[in-house]
């Protein structure tokens, strides 16, 4: 089949370097992965385009790229999965990390946010004279998490990065998780309080961009999420993010269903009155349009609460 | 075609004129609806970060409600669909999950069997309804009005859960509706990101600056309009839309429709019965573009 390949171009040492897309075409195969066409690009149209790649099999992690819109692999993703014959493929650099050339991003941050999050056991208490056991029971769940390969994709197209650079991001979260999981670790409490800062474990958006890019299975943010569960879990300090899952709970057990307004006070809370009252402007327009909802005494709970009520209780009670 | 019919929270709260409007549209479609009064909240994966157990408890019982009634379970919230949908989908997939809840259920004399289905009135729409029965309600067809459909990553992501692999046109159902309502699709790279929403409580700016991003973009590429099947995402598209633009030191002013307002306009139904003059953001604009004014 005849594939045009839309590909962004970067040569920082043209003169003022702008990024561009060039289009090549090129026949491709069934069995084509993205990175066999773009191979045989480089080796037979055009040498300049630059891209990196080791393994060729879904194993180094090198071949991170955007592929119509949404991070991949290139060695694991064949051209006949993304488009039909005479459609174009968009071939981009990765996101949220700059760009070195063509299709090559620097790392060197994804590094430094794997590294910030101490990415090795920290067992406490005396050495045990072999090696640190664990029951296999206890580590299953990890098996999921070790998988990565740090390939970049989730950092990639993960939006939260996207407007907080300052975001510590899935990769590092779900490799962090992997320690705070891990029985031997005995630094969890202090890991998890580090998370709880600005930048950390709160920070997520939630959109499931992670889950769906990672080519291999980690789910970056059932992790995050996780670990957030461990962080209220240990006490750590309240944030905006942990009070409103804190609240949210709560007004769901008392009444059911969410009392909006409710959410709004208890997550911003006393402490922040000026961002609540920021909203003003947006309450004030909602009034004469009667969307305000009741909230407080006047939000009545649905009926059969006392049902909902004894599930949260029995949830609480050991299985 | 009949279902059970869980409105979501939001719809009853910051966003009636979703639930109004769906009470316009509904019965013209040949479906017959019975409200889920005692289901609660799914959690909207916000009780999940706190006790993820938890929140399958909560989903595995409005599952069984609907598994006694034997009905279909319709959704009008992308986050109320992706959240049942992700524990349906855990319930069924994961060893022993399913019994280990289902022995919290059975205190209160319930049990679920997996067998309930949960559909968002856009699949609704194009698998239950049909294009050919939608073409027919369709009595002012949407001529000339650019719509530029914006998802919520619930009902995208992780595609696993909500059925993709049996069902692929969904992932395009937005676009479908639009086109079927006589409206041109305006695509634009951001219909299937976060609108911010779950940003808002820890990073304000940031949520704000994606609601600008995606707003503008939609517009520059040029809608008259945006839709959306997710009310969670209309509170921070429409809701905040004025107060991103602010932050943004732009002009935006695009109107944000639910899929029933949209769907309601095109049947011809009045404005006022839709709710339109609920949302924060005029809709003048849209009324003016179709003549309806």
């Amino acid at each position: 089949m005849l594939t045009t390949f839309r590909i962004r171009r970067f040569n920082p040492e043209m003169e003022s370097p702008q990024p561009y897309f060039q289009d090549y075409q090129l026949v491709t195969e069934r069995s084509d992965t993205v990175l066999d066409a773009l191979i045989r690009i480089r080796e037979t149209v055009d040498e300049s385009l630059t891209l990196r790649c080791s393994c060729r099999g879904a194993i180094c992690g090198s071949c991170g790229m955007r592929i119509n819109g949404h991070a991949a692999l290139a060695c694991k993703t064949k051209v006949a999965s993304m488009v039909s014959s005479d459609e174009t493929i968009h071939v981009e650099p990765m996101n949220n990390m700059p760009v070195i050339k063509d299709l090559v991003t620097d790392m060197a941050g994804f590094w430094e946010k794997i590294r910030q999050v101490q990415p090795w056991l920290q067992p406490t208490g005396p050495a045990p004279e072999g090696e640190y056991l664990a029951a296999p029971e206890a580590m299953n769940h990890l098996t999921g998490v070790m998988h990565c390969i740090m390939c970049g994709a989730c950092v990639s197209d993960c939006a939260a990065l996207e407007v907080n650079p300052d975001f510590v991001g899935p990769a590092a979260l779900a490799k962090a998780y992997r320690f705070v999981a891990d029985p031997r670790d005995g630094n969890s409490s202090s890991r998890l309080r580090e998370l709880n800062d600005p930048g950390g474990m709160w920070d997520c958006t939630r959109c499931m961009e992670c889950i769906e890019v990672c080519p291999k299975g980690v789910g970056a943010m059932d992790r995050i999420m996780t670990l957030r569960a461990k962080g209220i879990e240990h006490g750590v300090p309240s944030t905006c993010g942990s009070r409103h899952t804190e609240a949210f709970a709560d007004i769901i057990e008392q009444k059911g269903r969410l009392d909006e307004p409710m959410l709004a006070v208890r997550t911003f809370g006393l402490t922040n009155l000026r961002q609540l009252f920021s909203f003003l402007p947006m309450i004030l327009r909602a009034l004469p349009r009667r969307k305000l909802p009741i909230s407080g005494p006047l939000f009545r709970p649905i009926p059969g609460i006392d049902r909902i009520r004894r599930l949260f209780r029995r949830a609480k009670e050991p299985r | 075609m009949k279902y059970a019919f869980f409105p979501g929270c939001v719809s009853k709260g910051g966003c009636p004129e979703l639930y109004q409007s769906v009470k316009q549209v509904y019965p013209r479609l040949g479906i017959e609806l019975e409200e889920m009064t005692t289901a609660s909240c799914t959690g909207a994966g916000v009780l999940q970060e706190k006790d993820l157990r938890l929140g399958d408890i909560l989903n595995a019982h409005t599952l069984a409600l609907a598994e006694e009634q034997g009905l279909p379970i319709m959704t009008i919230c992308s986050t109320c669909q992706g959240v049942m949908s992700q524990a349906n989908h855990r319930l069924a997939t994961e060893p022993g999950y399913l019994d280990d809840i289902n022995r919290v259920l059975a205190e209160e004399g319930l049990s679920y069997r997996g067998t309930t289905t949960v559909k968002h009135f856009v699949w609704i729409l194009l698998e239950d309804v049909g294009e050919e029965k939608l073409r027919q309600a369709v009595k002012r067809p949407l001529t000339g009005l650019r719509a530029a459909p914006f998802y919520g990553c619930y009902i995208q992501r992780p595609s696993a859960a909500l059925g993709f692999d049996e069902q692929p046109a969904r992932a395009q159902s937005l676009e479908t509706v639009i086109t079927l309502l006589g409206a041109e699709v305006v695509d634009f790279p951001g219909k299937t990101r976060c609108c911010g929403m779950p940003l808002l409580t820890i990073n304000e700016p940031g949520s704000l600056q994606m609601v600008a991003h995606h707003t503008s973009d939609a517009k520059e590429h040029g809608a008259d309009v945006m839709v959306t099947p997710c009310p969670l995402c209309h509170l921070n598209l429409d809701g905040l839309q004025t107060k991103a633009a602010k932050q943004d030191r732009r002009e935006i002013d695009l109107p944000i429709l639910h899929l029933p307002q949209l769907l309601g306009l095109a049947m011809g139904l009045e404005p006022r019965a839709l709710g339109l003059k609920r949302n924060l953001v005029p809709t003048t604009s849209v009324l003016e573009k179709l003549g309806v004014a």
